[in-house]
């Protein structure tokens, strides 16, 4: 069931004209901001499909740059995103592509700072819902529609139950998850849905367990 | 963390079994879903509400949209209203201008809330304060207009869909409109059977409609399609209370929306290349707007 509540179809209150390209955009751009877990300084925005034909008019480009700088769906300032991420020194590129993916309604945005980089691609489903369909390379369905950790982590036996150890000693109960990897004994990425929002100490501590690269978040 | 309903046909049989409103079933199953409040959900929802409110006010005021395209037509319907010469009704007329009013702030990136979609917003909120001058509801029915246009909605969103995108402009305005219609319904004092059959039969009045927006904008035809949406959906409501019915039951229409939506042209799905958008004055104004031609199937 993809819609589940009453406020996926009415709502959400935003900034028009589009629930699709212009609120879905910006949740895209928000939620992969959450997964970079700070403010990137550079951003590539890869436009897929009805995205790439339409994205000026709809505000598309405006609305991701906006998400990328934390602005909700309703917050005015996304009208003048592309000079707030100016005076935030992010640095970002607006890119229409010709190919088409699955979905009309994609985005991949490729951002990073001085350390790190990561590549998120999300797709806008309609009435401003959104799913992230891939995070690094690693195809995956993320609605979140639920508090989200994502650990990308060494493929080693013994990661996955103390990842899952830890979120136990933190009272914290998993509702869903999902591991999956590029190549065996490579990287691989866990896909943690909880029932509760996780503050940074716990996100902290497991970040410290053996064999794991990177921890983020996305809060409900 | 249990769906009381899939289908309409659900929804329907739970109302009448228990003797409720649909606008009470999809409170409940939002407490089941969530585990939050019934005061919470309300809260929520006033606030959406009130959102809606400001919107109409604003359009009914005058905007423009930053293209030029859209803006000042909800004032002319009001304007018109008020000599006394409208044909259609007043009431009816009402509606029309609302749903524009909406849009026309959506258009001009003004704040609104969505419902099932922004291109959309215009339906229900346009009727609901219409028929508000009508059946003087109280705040807390005026809430459950909205909840009973989500029940729908929701049904919709999940066995079809909602997006101009995904399935051309039925899904957007004609969900609207549909959802409006069976809200309309309940507000009216109608059964929750009635609710279902205005929705089929406005939705049935909307299958096969393009999403083709001029210049990729959600303007032309958008603000316009909300204009007849919110028609649409009065003269059907009109139609299930004087005890009408769908030869198709309500399902078996969203099944055929959500078909037809499959089949449909990509070029006619919110790509700007097909319909309307296509025409040469829609292909001259995307080029006066963004300064070059805009490429068309």
């Amino acid at each position: 069931m993809k819609f589940t509540s009453v406020f996926d179809i009415i709502g959400p209150v935003m900034i028009g004209p589009s629930s699709s390209h212009t609120a879905g955009a910006a949740r895209i751009g928000r939620v992969a901001r959450d997964l970079f877990g700070k403010k990137p300084t550079w951003a590539k925005i890869h436009l897929y499909g009805s995205f790439a034909e339409t994205y000026k008019g709809h505000g598309t480009d405006v609305a991701i740059v906006g998400g990328l700088l934390d602005f909700d769906t309703f917050d005015e300032r996304i009208k003048t995103s592309f000079e707030h991420a100016k005076n935030a020194g992010l640095e970002f590129e607006i890119i229409p592509e010709e190919a088409n993916k699955e979905h009309p309604n994609t985005a991949r945005i490729v951002m990073g700072d001085d350390t790190t980089e990561m590549s998120v691609e999300g797709i806008s489903i309609g009435g401003g819902k959104i799913e992230i369909s891939e995070v690094n390379g690693f195809k995956l369905r993320l609605t979140g529609g639920l508090p989200t950790i994502l650990v990308v982590h060494d493929d080693r036996a013994g990661c996955i139950a103390n990842v899952a150890n830890s979120l136990a000693m933190h009272h914290v109960n998993i509702g869903h998850m999902e591991v999956s990897r590029i190549e065996r004994g490579q990287t691989a990425l866990m896909v943690i849905e909880v029932d509760q929002n996780i503050d940074d100490r716990i996100l902290h501590q497991i970040s410290l367990i053996p064999n794991i690269t990177k921890v983020s978040k996305i809060n409900n | 963390m249990d769906v009381l309903f899939h289908n309409v046909r659900e929804l329907v049989e739970l109302a009448e079994k228990e003797n409720k409103l649909i606008s009470d079933i999809m409170i409940e199953q939002e407490m089941n879903m969530t585990g939050r409040t019934r005061e919470e959900i309300f809260t929520q929802m006033d606030k959406n509400l009130v959102v809606m409110e400001e919107a109409v006010e604003r359009g009914l005021n005058g905007v423009q949209s930053v293209s030029g395209l859209t803006g000042g037509d909800a004032v002319l319907l009001q304007k018109y209203i008020q000599s006394g010469k409208s044909l259609s009704g007043d009431l009816l007329l009402d509606a029309v201008s609302k749903a524009v009013a909406t849009n026309e702030v959506n258009a001009a990136m003004g704040t609104i809330c969505a419902t099932p979609t922004a291109g959309s917003a215009g339906v229900v909120p346009g009727t609901l304060f219409a028929v508000k001058n009508k059946l003087n509801p109280t705040r807390e029915q005026m809430i459950n207009f909205l909840f009973t246009s989500g029940a729908f909605g929701f049904v919709v969103a999940n066995n079809a869909f909602i997006s101009g995108a995904a399935g051309g402009c039925q899904a957007e305005v004609g969900s609207a409109a549909a959802m409006a219609a069976a809200a309309i319904v309940e507000m009216a004092g109608g059964t929750p059977a009635q609710c279902s059959e205005a929705f089929a039969i406005t939705l049935k009045n909307m299958l096969g409609l393009v999403c083709d927006p001029v210049a990729g904008l959600v303007e032309v035809p958008c603000v316009k399609r909300n204009a007849m949406g919110a028609a649409n959906a009065m003269v059907a409501a009109d139609m299930a209370l004087a005890g009408v019915t769908s030869r198709i039951p309500c399902d078996e229409v969203i099944g055929a929306m959500f078909r037809i939506g499959q089949s449909m042209h990509p070029s006619l799905k919110e790509t700007a290349r097909g319909g309307l958008a296509a025409t040469p004055t829609g292909k001259a104004l995307a080029a006066k707007i963004f300064g070059s031609a805009v490429k068309v199937d």
